[in-house]
């Protein structure tokens, strides 16, 4: 295949659903049904077995090696514990920016209230230093 | 669609008090449909017509295996413009019912036939090397993998869409 497309669509592939229920979990393709759609399953992180199309779908850059095609729920849930799949999605920098915009949309009013002081404090300190060199270097 | 299990008999009569009951498994949206086409296939094969019959039975057939995916090869005949032919496809599914929705589609596409037109004969699992159409030999060659050479980013809900947005959105993935 071409070099300049590192993501394919392959058994074992990880993907994040895009669109639907289960929008923003991460799951793996168990079966290619045609260039189309896949079997995807995610017994670890709550996205049932099921067919779903290219379209609702994000390719991510994991891919879990040695994968049986068609393998059983049960069987795939080892294979993620095993090769730590789940959590080398979780640590990854594309995951944290997710979350973080998670975080942020579903923040309160004191949240914000709270980010607004600490926010503040941080400029105090740094201002303050700032100045200071400045005064030094003038 | 769905598959439906229809059985059916003349009514009886004095000559014949216990007439033989015909099985047909038809592909059809609902119930309704699918006894007015048992009726259509029955009537060509014996002397039955819904007149002088009665359905005795009605079931659902639910895919046994819904979660993995099958080649199927379904024969056909259907009525083109100039003629009747018949014909060999094959599709990539998962169930039964959806191999002869996506050929009613594809028939519909290809040849512009309309599900009157379109007498599905058989629909049976084949076997990878079994398989006839190159079409479907590429996707069961062992360790397929391709990349998606273009991206469509559509918003997560309907309601996310954006006449307007920020950036060119780019199609590598």
């Amino acid at each position: 295949m071409s070099g300049s497309f590192k993501r394919l669509v392959e058994v074992g592939r990880v993907v994040l659903i895009n669109r639907g229920i289960d929008s923003g979990k991460v799951a793996t393709i168990v079966e290619i049904v045609d260039h189309r759609r896949a079997i995807i399953d995610g017994p670890t992180t709550d996205v049932k077995r099921q067919v779903i199309p290219f379209n609702n779908v994000v390719l991510t850059d994991i891919v879990v090696k040695g994968l049986p095609r068609g393998i059983g729920s049960k069987r795939l849930a080892v294979f993620l514990e095993k090769n730590q799949v789940v959590e080398a999605w979780q640590k990854s920098a594309w995951a944290q920016k997710l979350d973080a915009r998670k975080r942020r949309s579903n923040m309160s009013d004191f949240d914000r209230f709270k980010l607004m002081r600490l926010k503040r404090q941080q400029r105090d300190i740094v201002d303050r230093q700032v100045a200071k060199l400045r005064k030094e270097r003038a | 669609l769905h598959e439906y299990q229809v059985i059916g008999r003349r009514l009886p009569t004095e000559n014949e008090p216990t007439p033989k009951l015909f099985r047909m498994r038809i592909f059809a949206p609902n119930e309704v449909v699918a006894k007015s086409r048992y009726w259509y296939f029955l009537s060509k094969l014996h002397k039955a017509k819904r007149a002088s019959g009665e359905i005795v039975s009605v079931n659902e057939i639910f895919e046994s295996k819904p979660l993995t995916v099958k080649n199927y090869g379904i024969w056909l005949r259907y009525d083109s413009r100039s003629g009747t032919h018949n014909m060999y496809k094959e599709y990539r599914e998962t169930t039964r019912a959806a191999a002869v929705a996506s050929c009613y589609q594809d028939m519909a596409a290809r040849h512009r036939a309309r599900f009157s037109s379109v007498q599905i004969i058989r629909v049976a699992e084949v076997k990878a090397a079994d398989v006839r159409r190159p079409y479907i030999q590429q996707l069961i060659q062992p360790n397929l993998k391709f990349p998606l050479p273009h991206r469509n980013t559509r918003a997560a809900k309907r309601s996310d869409r954006s006449l307007i947005i920020a950036q060119r959105p780019s199609t590598f993935y």
